[in-house]
């Protein structure tokens, strides 16, 4: 019997990437655009899809939302269901992200050629959904002020791999200790330029100016 | 918690290139992991007794490697590691750094009997 070692040099997580590279190859066949929506529990994930598709309604951009959820209360995705959007929930069984399998299956179900920009509401989760990849576009954080100023030193991984941060809730910042240059630093190291739009989902602060980069992404029909 | 899937993806990694290798098992795997990767070795090695009963993975042991975090300051040079948090640039105070390793999360080599 011989024993032998054999390089193998391969990222553990490689399988959901090879799924990833899959799902943004067939939404890219339906020419739309996709995006992965992290944060932690409480940040405004569905109200800032809410706000997303509000803004949108008059540029005729067909929407589709996969919700992403631990448990199978459908209290977000009946929320979007209300405005008219095509939804499809994800229950996760208690995992704490989505992976490229799972939103694969959401793909699914959704009429793919009749959308123009998917939405991809992932687990609330600051640490998991940073390691699996999805296929989307862009990866947006959706950081609240509530949350406090320390969380880009606390959950480094995160910011580094995001396209888009927004900073949901800046009407709260008069009655907060949020250090916004100190948050703000943490960013800029972890990912220098990173574009941000501060916003309040609850004023309709700032959300124009997110709209405005979205627009831009978004597929001419 | 995501180390079941993450071990389950090791499993997977490491049967394929021991079956390509005419393995009659597989007796050590050597995984690389950096410090910004979040993962419990002790959940890990949990699961992997679990999952890998009757594979040609039974009874073979995990090795972590793991990788310091290590940035360098693009406005002095200096480098250094993480310690506890994240920090500008001990020497000059910078907040213009570049992440120089600790994001791996690699299986480097298995170790197997023909």
């Amino acid at each position: 019997m011989s024993e032998n070692r054999i390089k193998i040099v391969e990222k553990i997580l490689s399988a959901n990437e090879r799924l990833a590279n899959e799902n943004r190859r067939r939404i890219d066949q339906v020419n739309a655009y996709s995006i992965n929506l992290m944060a932690s529990p409480g940040a405004g994930k569905t109200s800032f899809i809410l706000a997303t598709i509000n803004g949108l309604q008059n540029d005729a951009v067909q929407i589709g939302v996969i919700e992403g959820d631990t448990a199978p209360v459908t209290i977000d995705s009946d929320k979007i269901s209300a405005v008219g959007i095509p939804v499809v929930q994800i229950n996760t069984g208690g995992e704490c992200h989505l992976d490229a399998l799972m939103v694969e299956g959401a793909l699914d179900q959704l009429p793919l050629n009749a959308i123009d920009l998917f939405l991809v509401e992932n687990v609330g989760n600051l640490i998991c959904p940073a390691a699996f990849a999805l296929g989307t576009h862009s990866n947006v954080l959706i950081a609240s002020t509530p949350e406090g100023d320390d969380k880009p030193y606390k959950y480094p991984n995160i910011y580094r791999g995001l396209d888009v941060l927004i900073i949901n809730k800046i009407d709260l910042l008069p009655y907060l200790n949020f250090d916004m240059d100190y948050f703000q630093q943490g960013v800029e190291m972890l990912n220098p330029g990173l574009i941000t739009f501060p916003v309040s989902c609850k004023t309709g602060e700032g959300i124009e100016n997110w709209l405005d980069w979205l627009k831009i992404k978004l597929p001419k029909n | 918690m995501h180390e079941l899937s993450v071990t389950e993806s090791v499993l997977e990694i490491a049967c394929k290139h021991a079956e390509k290798a005419g393995a009659k098992k597989v007796t050590d795997i050597h995984l690389v992991i950096g410090q910004l990767s979040s993962i419990v070795d002790d959940s890990v090695e949990f699961y992997w007794q679990m999952i890998t009963k009757d594979t040609l993975c039974e009874d073979a042991r995990l090795h972590f490697k793991r990788v310091p975090a290590v940035f360098v300051c693009l406005e002095c040079g200096h480098q250094y590691s993480l310690t506890q948090e994240l920090t500008p640039c001990p020497n000059c105070g910078s907040a213009r750094i570049r992440i120089l390793s600790g994001d791996e999360f690699n299986l480097e080599s298995i170790e197997i009997q023909r």
